[in-house]
């Protein structure tokens, strides 16, 4: 597996192969409180980078994620579908969205490490 | 933009702020809004509503027949230390604001929205006369504690309260000072709301902190209030919809119903008489899908037929809950409807109101 990559938009992104794992940041799951709805974008549906991917919702507000890479989703992370709390409690790791089938690997070139994003959440705080 | 007494209170409890009409007001705290609305539905919450307007009206009868041109309620049946809620209404019978108003010594007591407030002491004092005088009491904190807890956790600080009942109010003394307290609230639970002299807010709210209330925000406000079924103005009401139309008949008088003599009467007289077109009902989404504000309503077969006018999660209902206007040959209980969110329609039916069963002390 490669580093974690964040992207301005509060998605980390891990590669592992050809395919990478899209979640969102701790720090967006922070910004948007207790999350009570998360859709999916559907398998085989094909994206390009920055596009709307799904939605998170919280008590208070809907919130798009978009991809940080361009794609086809090979899978999707059901059980924040059945359970959206499972974002809140793990968002880097068992509350990960989709997996994409990554089609130009230097797109990862453009986000940002986990000390970049640091900064920039502390430059960017809201 | 203004801050309430509490507010280092509240940014030492680690609160996250907005600015809600006019004022920085907490939306939530550490432990967040899901944590802070079961917390009011198991044990009690403290919620600062000092934003609120609290109107002090004094006067002689004739304020009481004047204030009655503006609020169709009975006033003269309202006994000392009873509260009632209704509105003001306007010319064309739509809704200026609503009220919580209570008898008092020497007068009424209205608490009044945050956003209104200004507007609505206007519209009020057209209806006086120079007997009659009004102060909105900025030296006053509105603190409200909710849930089931909230008795046995006021009583130890205010001596009495127990003895409340639901809508009744009383004077008691808190640190040698006149307080204010009223059995109501906002949330579908039992509760109180305290007037307290904002330099004995931080004393009052601490103590209710001790003995275990959790601090609770704007945003577990609204979602208990979404599952009580409460409206919230500027959602479920404005100055284009009838009381009538809300579903709230029961908060004007019987005798103002049937012997008008306030703003609107006409209008009212006619959505009584006549029916009414459009009226406010509960929405059950089908599965987790949220129908926020705004959000179209269609028909089965298609046809629009209303909005959403709130719409959240509700945490103690378990699933999304929403009300909203719609036709009322639509508005049957149970009647399958279509809501439109992000560009799809999904299922969801009319419920009845409350999602949540209240546990009011009669």
């Amino acid at each position: 597996m490669s580093e974690k990559k964040y992207s301005k938009k509060h998605e980390w992104i891990m590669l592992d192969g050809e395919t990478a794992t899209v979640g969102i940041s701790k720090h967006a799951t922070e910004m948007l409180g207790d999350i009570v709805f998360v859709e999916l974008p559907e398998k085989g549906k094909g994206l390009t980078k920055e596009e709307k991917a799904a939605v998170v919702e919280s008590t208070k507000a809907a919130s798009d994620v978009y991809t940080p890479v361009s794609g086809e989703i090979i899978e999707t992370n059901q059980p924040i579908v059945d359970d959206p709390s499972n974002v809140n409690k793990d968002p880097e790791n068992n509350g990960w969205f989709f997996k994409i089938k990554i089609k130009n690997k230097s797109e990862l070139d453009t986000l940002m490490n986990q000390t970049d994003y640091e900064k920039f959440i502390k430059d960017n705080p809201n | 933009m203004e801050k309430t007494a509490l507010y280092n209170f509240h940014k030492n409890l680690g609160a996250k702020f907005v600015s809600f009409a006019g004022y920085e007001m907490p939306i939530q705290y550490r432990e967040g809004i899901v944590k802070e609305h079961i917390s009011t539905r198991q044990t009690a919450g403290f919620f600062d509503v000092s934003h609120m307007g609290q109107l002090f009206i004094s006067g002689d009868k004739s304020s009481e027949k004047n204030l009655e041109k503006i609020i169709p309620l009975d006033l003269k049946e309202i006994k000392t230390n009873q509260s009632k809620y209704s509105f003001l209404i306007n010319d064309k019978g739509g809704v200026i604001d609503d009220l919580i108003i209570t008898r008092v010594k020497g007068g009424f007591n209205i608490i009044l929205n945050a956003a209104c407030k200004d507007n609505d002491i206007k519209e009020i004092a057209k209806c006086l006369n120079s007997e009659s005088k009004f102060e909105l009491r900025k030296d006053l904190s509105l603190i409200a504690l909710q849930g089931p807890k909230s008795e046995s956790i006021l009583e130890t600080t205010v001596k009495g309260i127990k003895e409340l009942k639901f809508m009744n109010g009383n004077y008691f003394k808190f640190l040698e000072k006149e307080i204010y307290v009223t059995r109501s609230g906002y949330t579908g639970e039992d509760g109180f709301e305290i007037s307290v002299p904002n330099e004995n807010a931080e004393n009052l709210t601490k103590l209710l902190s001790d003995k275990g209330a959790k601090p609770i925000g704007l945003g577990a406000r609204d979602t208990l209030r979404l599952e009580a079924g409460l409206c919230l103005y500027g959602h479920e009401l404005n100055e284009d919809i009838s009381p009538i139309q809300a579903d709230l008949k029961w908060a004007i008088s019987k005798r103002r119903r049937e012997e008008g003599g306030f703003n609107g009467w006409k209008n009212i007289k006619n959505d009584l008489l006549n029916g009414v077109s459009k009226k406010r009902v509960g929405i059950k989404p089908s599965g987790r899908i949220i129908a926020r504000e705004g959000t179209k309503i269609f028909s089965s077969s298609g046809e629009e037929i209303g909005v959403v006018t709130s719409g959240t999660f509700g945490p103690s209902v378990n699933a999304p809950v929403a009300m909203g206007y719609i036709q009322s040959k639509f508005a049957k209980v149970d009647n399958k409807i279509l809501l439109e969110v992000r560009g799809k329609k999904h299922e969801g039916v009319v419920s009845k109101l409350p999602f949540y069963k209240k546990s009011y002390v009669k």
